[in-house]
């Protein structure tokens, strides 16, 4: 391919034009007032965004890094971050010849096309050419039944009245330390809004909005189911991927009105650092999903396998009488990888129930943390709740700790915890290796069946990748 | 087919085998008994390849392989295969997913295509008829739950679809009643050919009335004490082990 014509797909790409300017600088090192406006400015935001901002940055400004959670690493400089910069796509590798072999041989055994490869691994080369078509009929498609999906900065100028409605108003600017952080600084993301008593037909993936990759760091969602609405919503991909930036942030806020309908998936794979820990990403993000009507639903399924540190609750707030939240959850830590995810779920509303399924898998020194709260107000007669936490440890050095807490505030109230720690056994192993199995196969077997009550509420095609993803994960992990 | 040639074992240290002499052809069965702990298990598990026994002398030969260098996958795809004694639950994997993977592992390392799931389901389907089982069987978790006959004849089960060279059963007849028992031999005597073998671990002469053995060894503290034809299965029915240790005591065992 010329020169010329790779900057013609490229510009093509653009069309879809989350990132306005590609040759755009880098800003100087650090956080103040005067970045946040820049910010603000580079991307044309009306007068509120660039308020709302602010106000979240002089917040921020009065938090500390929360301490209480098992995670444990090096200090963060704040001031040694750039808050905006042109597409990292610039900085990264020339060619898939500088990209890390160890990543290469994860993607051929993921199956990966060769063409994804190298944008997974951020070479500079970086548009997945095929799904520009895809996306373009994939849009047009949706606009027909009045569904918005776009990036989070198309979304600020063709719907300000409804970001202005929504943002903000699950997860508000002064929640926590890095979701004020996000909030002052965000640079891109995802906003879905679904009108009223539509059913999106369609699993809504950034996969398919051509740059979401460049959103990075510190990215922002928005969805907003409509009364009676329906939508399914896949986070990220299932290969890892190549990322320059140590620290992560993302929020995401999901609004359920009445009778609407939720489902939230995620992948999580970004670089875990090599096997000492070195180089992974730190995650640490706010998911807070609120059922604003009577019988909204909400849940929340993830597997996250990547990240150095992962530090995130996906919650649910069950406003609504009768509204339903539920959160499935795979996390795995293998080498030195840290995971303290969990969930909370605030009962508001009369007859509201939650369900709780979460699975810990920790090999090598891995350390895996379920962290969770069950919240019971008192005016919510006849909550429910069912929580289930199994914890799997592969080789004696790793760590699960669980740590459920439990509210209640209304007599009428049933919750119920079970929790679960068990060895992946040798015993279990030769007896799968006896029947022709390869070691590898065999543990892949075991913790995809210790998994499998999470995979069934993934997207079909989306656990059959997870799948692959832990055994690729776990590789190593015994023997 | 299997020639174990002195074979030594020890568990922690401890000698558990000491010095098991024992030729299996093509088209033979054999029945291997003796009291608990005589060492049994772990001639069976040594034989498949379980780790954390330390073979400390001897030679087993199968095939042509050197037995004993090879990873437990590897001999189940030469053909060996180990009824358990206690076959273990693997909790949330579908046994029909088990039984195809273990299938195509084997194939692949034959040289034939692996099978897609329509044409396995139509293979397993067969089997299962041939043990009378019922199919919802093929959908429950490997072995969990499962009742000590459901989970023997699981074992068979995947004896059937695997169709070994060389089938192990580990007292796969205990703690069956009279019908499992039936299903069970009629499986091992369906497997039975001129190019397979069998050894049956046992306690009872009941399951030979079923698969008639060409040759029975009692083994007793780590050494085959004795060996001899079906008539000395049912010696043993009638008197017991006891008579063998105190002959044993004056007599050394067969080279
Ligand atoms: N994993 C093990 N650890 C320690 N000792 C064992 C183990 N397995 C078997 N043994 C010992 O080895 C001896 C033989 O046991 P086994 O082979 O199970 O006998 P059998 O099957 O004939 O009843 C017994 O003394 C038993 O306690
Ligand atoms: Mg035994």
């Amino acid at each position: 391919m010329g020169n010329d014509d790779l900057r013609k797909q490229l510009a093509e790409q653009y069309r879809w034009g989350f990132v306005t300017d590609i040759e755009q600088d880098t800003a100087p090192l650090g956080l103040s007032e005067d970045i946040v406006r820049l910010i603000s400015a580079k991307k044309g935001e009306p007068e509120f965004m660039l308020e709302w901002r602010l106000r979240a940055y002089r917040h921020w400004l009065t938090l500390k890094e929360p301490g209480w959670s098992t995670v444990r690493h090096a200090p963060i400089d704040y001031q040694g971050i750039h808050y905006y910069a042109a597409p990292r796509g610039s900085a990264g590798p020339k060619s898939l010849a500088e990209v890390d072999p160890q990543l290469l041989a994860t993607y051929e055994k993921l199956g990966i096309p060769l063409a994804e490869r190298e944008a997974l691994a951020g070479v500079a080369v970086d548009a997945v050419f095929d799904s520009v078509s895809v996306a373009t009929t994939f849009k047009d498609k949706l606009e027909k039944l009045g569904i918005v999906f776009c990036s989070f900065s198309e979304a600020v100028h063709k719907h300000p009245d409804l970001v202005r409605q929504y943002l903000g108003s699950v997860v508000p600017h002064t929640d926590n330390f890095f979701a004020s952080l996000n909030s002052a600084v965000f640079s891109d993301g995802s906003f879905v809004y679904v009108p009223k008593g539509v059913r999106c037909p369609m699993e809504l993936s950034t996969y398919f909005r051509i740059n979401a990759r460049n959103s990075g760091q510190f990215e922002r969602t928005l969805i907003v189911a409509d009364e009676g609405a329906y939508v399914s919503y896949l986070e990220g991909c299932t290969a890892p991927m190549r990322d320059e930036n140590q620290l992560h942030a993302a929020v995401v806020e999901l609004v359920a009105l009445k009778d609407a309908r939720i489902k939230y998936s995620t992948v999580q794979n970004w670089y875990p650092g090599d096997a000492e820990g070195r180089g992974g990403i730190y995650n640490f993000v706010t998911k807070r999903g609120e059922c604003r009507g009577e019988r909204a639903h909400i849940s929340w399924t993830q597997v996250e396998t990547g990240s150095a540190i992962t530090w995130k609750y996906p919650s649910c707030v069950l406003t609504g009488d009768g509204s339903v939240g539920e959160f499935y959850s795979v996390a795995l830590t293998n080498n030195r990888q840290q995971a303290d995810t969990g969930t909370k779920m605030i009962h508001v509303g009369r007859d509201t129930r939650s369900t709780i399924v979460s699975k810990g898998i920790s090999a090598g020194r891995g350390s895996n943390a379920y962290r969770g709260l069950v919240k019971v107000l008192k005016g919510a007669d006849n909550a429910r709740n069912h929580s289930q936490c199994d914890s799997l440890l592969m080789g004696p050095d790793c760590a699960a700790h669980t740590f459920p807490t439990i509210e209640v505030k209304n007599p009428s109230a049933r919750v119920e915890h079970e929790a679960s720690t068990s060895r992946i056994g040798e015993d279990q192993l030769f007896y799968l290796r006896s029947r022709g199995l390869s070691e590898e196969d065999a543990v892949g077997l075991i913790v995809n069946g210790f998994c499998k009550e999470v995979f069934n509420e993934l997207p079909m095609e989306f656990a059959v990748e997870a799948q692959k993803l832990l055994a690729v994960s776990l590789e190593g992990a015994v023997g | 087919m299997l020639t174990i040639h002195d074979l030594h074992v020890s568990i922690q240290g401890r000698p558990i085998l000491q010095g098991i002499d024992l030729a299996v052809k093509p088209g033979e069965v054999h029945a291997i008994m003796g009291p608990n702990g005589s060492g049994k298990s772990t001639l069976a598990q040594v034989l498949a390849g379980r780790s954390g026994y330390e073979v400390t002398r001897g030679e087993v030969t199968y095939l042509d392989h050197d037995l004993l260098a090879l990873a437990p996958e590897e001999r189940a795809r030469a053909g060996l295969f180990l009824a358990f004694q206690y076959p273990l639950e693997i909790p949330g994997v579908a046994n029909v997913q088990l039984l195809r993977t273990a299938l195509n592992a084997v194939r692949r390392a034959r040289g034939q295509e692996e099978m897609d799931a329509f044409d396995f389901l139509e293979y397993v389907k067969d089997k299962l008829a041939l043990l009378e089982m019922d199919d919802a069987l093929l959908y429950r978790a490997v072995n969990e739950g499962f009742s000590g006959g459901e989970k023997k004849r699981n074992e068979i089960l995947q004896m059937a679809v695997l169709e070994p060279r060389l089938a192990i059963l580990d007292e796969t007849d205990s703690g069956l009643d009279i019908d499992a028992l039936r299903v069970v031999a009629h499986g091992v005597n369906v497997l039975k050919g001129a190019d397979q073998a069998i050894v049956l671990v046992t306690h009872y002469q009941r399951l030979l009335d079923h698969v008639v053995p060409d040759y029975v060894h009692v083994l007793s503290e780590g050494r085959i004490v004795c060996s001899g034809d079906r008539d000395l299965a049912l010696e043993l029915e009638e008197k017991g082990y006891a008579w063998l240790n105190d002959e044993a005591a004056h007599t050394e065992p067969h080279p």
